[in-house]
């Protein structure tokens, strides 16, 4: 791999260091009703979803699914929209009508969250086909869990990328579970190997907690894809510390304590802190990124709370270009 | 004027919008080769390949049969500077995508907050009426009136079929365009120039006084001929074709029943939630007491649709239904029993 400029790297991890302090935030405010219904945490996942994002460039597009904080942040989303959005504020993101299931920010390229497991990823895929049809050079990625990867949609999906070369990413976040189901009891074989069925690379990146292999692997892909060569499937081995959902309680163990410890050991954000440390950067500055992470989220929980909340006749709007067409 | 067919007329109008603007894309199940009919030369089913060679493989896209894949890549593709048109050949198969149409395609620009814009149009034919069974007869345009955030257009005629495809390529909004199969071969003078029906826009189809017969899709010509038929008899029917589904011009309707003070509705659909429930519920809220008569509906029974011919043909609205409900809201006598789709 082509050595990553200083600002890169401090980027990656200040990109990281964002989403965990905002999910953990979020988590809080959930349990504490301050954010309504629930929200799923990318914590555990950051090095995955920031390796990707990344390797996108700004004007590259993407989809996301339910656990879906950490995709926007990573494009480079400002966290006060996005947190007000999470409690439904006027000046979130998406008005307050999407919520944390349905964040998008179409000025970073985010065209859309969802809450239906598998549902977004021909939303990428279209876009991938106006960037080849307009040819303007964009890329295009769909992050999807280990459950979604059961969805026919995504082999439909992947077949027209196929065949029509399309600057597509697939990107598997395989956290192992999909809410209580281990992936391995549902899934027939590796996920990123069905790529060969497609004729397409299947990449799996074992070490999916090293930001640095994700990115490795995802650049990869978006140059293949940048060249016209066609999409990917990449494959991303990671883990999620939180429950599905927070405030969710199973009253099942469907996951062990050994599992956990040694998953923690690799924790994305420590990992990648000790590569930063033996490459230059200092303890203060590795500190300062943590406190201007912590701030940041401050700051997007002050404005949140600043915010007055929509007025009733936004629920009305938005639904057709014009108005008149809604009844 | 050119004597256009109503399947040439959909053809004419994806011609136009290709050449007016590159954005417009056609994709679908074997639109390369014009199987459907409206990819090909202007005026009929004819010059197979026709668009291929005139636009390119760019333009016109064959598709896998995908149709949750279709769908949701042609909303992507919308949200991403094109306008897409998707041919999805029949009608039943929209389900396949249900998905797509509901959670995509008709939440993403609300829930978004108006980010996204969706400019694309979905065609499909409902190929009713043709003995091909249960699987390739349905008529489900209610079902997606009942899902916010789609429009939904349903022409009658080559004109309206030319015009509101126009409208509907240049709607920043998703359409759903639901084309009557028994309606293809249709002929009459279209303007061969460009023009756009706006949405939202009723046809007053035939002008009368004494009752009002709203119509949809194949219905219409069905009404037109029974209001003919009752003229004889000296009924004066007003025919109103709401032409788009989505939104309903509510105010045609309301007008003319104003007017006439009775009201008979007839569509292919199931009766059950159909668009004739829906516009008889709009009369009887809004101007019930210009209503002289029951509302009458006159649709497709709760029914699956059977193959044999012989079992079939009783099952859509026909002139003679449709002119054995008008008889009764005008309490002239039933000419004979009429058993079926009232
Ligand atoms: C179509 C659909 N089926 C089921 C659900 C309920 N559900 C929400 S998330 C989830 C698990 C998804 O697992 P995965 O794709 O691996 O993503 P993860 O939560 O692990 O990130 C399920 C079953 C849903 N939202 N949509
Ligand atoms: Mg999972």
């Amino acid at each position: 791999m082509a050595e990553l400029a200083r600002d890169t790297l401090r980027e990656m991890q200040l990109r990281m260091l964002r989403i965990r302090a905002f999910d953990e935030r979020a988590s809080k405010m959930v349990k504490r009703g301050h954010i309504p219904g629930t929200v799923h945490t990318s914590i555990g996942q950051e090095a995955q979803v920031v390796g990707a994002t990344m390797a996108l460039g700004a004007g590259d597009y993407m989809s996301g699914n339910h656990r879906s904080h950490g995709h926007p942040i990573g494009k480079g989303s400002p966290l006060g929209p996005l947190m007000a959005e999470l409690v439904g504020k006027a000046t979130g993101v998406c008005k307050g009508k999407g919520g944390s299931l349905h964040l998008a920010d179409f000025a970073v390229g985010s065209l859309g969250e969802s809450g239906i497991v598998g549902s977004s990823i021909p939303i990428a895929n279209g876009a991938a086909l106006s960037s080849k049809v307009l040819n303007n050079g964009k890329v295009a990625l769909a992050f999807f869990g280990d459950g979604a990867a059961n969805q026919g949609v995504l082999y439909e999906s992947m077949n027209m990328a196929g065949v029509w070369d399309l600057p597509m990413i697939f990107l598997c976040e395989n956290n192992q579970y999909a809410l209580s189901t281990p992936a391995h009891t549902v899934t027939s074989g590796i996920i990123s190997e069905r790529a060969a069925g497609f004729g397409m690379p299947g990449i799996r990146v074992e070490e999916g907690q090293d930001v640095l292999a994700v990115y490795d692997a995802v650049s990869k892909a978006v140059a293949r894809a940048r060249a016209g060569d066609g999409p990917t499937l990449v494959e991303v081995m990671t883990y999620r510390y939180n429950e599905h959902s927070e405030g969710l309680r199973l009253g099942t163990d469907y996951r062990n304590a050994e599992e956990r410890d040694a998953w923690l050991k690799k924790d994305p954000i420590m990992l990648f802190r000790h590569y930063l440390a033996s490459h230059g950067f200092s303890d203060d500055e590795l500190d300062g990124l943590q406190a201007t992470a912590l701030a940041e989220v401050d700051a997007a929980v002050a404005f949140s709370d600043a915010s007055p909340y929509p007025d009733l006749s936004v629920a009305f709007d938005d639904l057709y270009t014009d108005k008149e067409s809604a009844a | 004027m050119t004597v256009m067919s109503y399947l040439g007329a959909i053809g004419a109008a994806q011609r136009e919008a290709m050449d007016a603007d590159e954005r417009v894309i056609i994709i679908g199940e074997d639109v390369e080769a014009n199987v459907y009919g409206t990819t090909g030369g202007g005026k009929s089913r004819s010059d197979k390949g026709d668009f291929l060679q005139r636009y390119g493989k760019n333009r016109i896209r064959n598709t896998p049969i995908s149709e949750e894949g279709i769908v949701g890549a042609a909303a992507g593709a919308a949200m991403t500077g094109l306008r897409p048109i998707v041919d999805l050949s029949y009608s039943s198969f929209l389900y396949m995508a249900m998905d797509q149409f509901v959670n995509q395609v008709a939440k993403n620009r609300y829930m978004f907050g108006g980010q996204a814009s969706m400019p694309v149009v979905f065609r499909s034919a409902m190929f009713y009426g043709l003995n091909t069974g249960a699987h390739h007869s349905d008529r489900p345009y209610p079902m997606f009136m009942n899902v916010p955030g789609l429009k939904i257009i349903a022409p009658a005629t080559p004109s309206d079929a030319k015009g509101l495809l126009r409208s509907a390529v240049d709607s920043d909004d998703p359409i759903l365009s639901f084309e009557a199969c028994l309606l293809w071969s249709a002929k009459e003078d279209v303007d061969e120039n460009e023009f756009w029906v706006p949405l939202g826009v009723a046809r007053t189809a035939r002008v009368g006084t004494d009752v009002t017969v709203v119509a949809i899709s194949s219905s219409v010509p069905e009404a037109v001929a029974a209001a003919e038929e009752l003229a004889k008899e000296g009924v004066s029917v007003e025919v109103i074709d709401p032409r788009t589904l989505v939104p309903l011009d509510r105010d045609a309707i309301l007008r003319s029943v104003a007017k006439t003070g009775r009201l008979v509705v007839a569509e292919p659909a199931h009766r059950t939630c159909g668009a004739a429930a829906e516009i008889s519920a709009l009369v009887a809220e809004e101007i019930f007491d210009s209503l002289k008569a029951p509302i009458i509906r006159v649709t497709a029974p709760d029914m699956q649709i059977p193959f044999s011919p012989s079992l079939e043909k009783q099952m859509y609205p026909t002139k003679v239904t449709i002119a054995a409900a008008i008889r009764r809201v005008v309490d002239l006598p039933a000419l004979q029993p009429v058993a079926a789709a009232v």
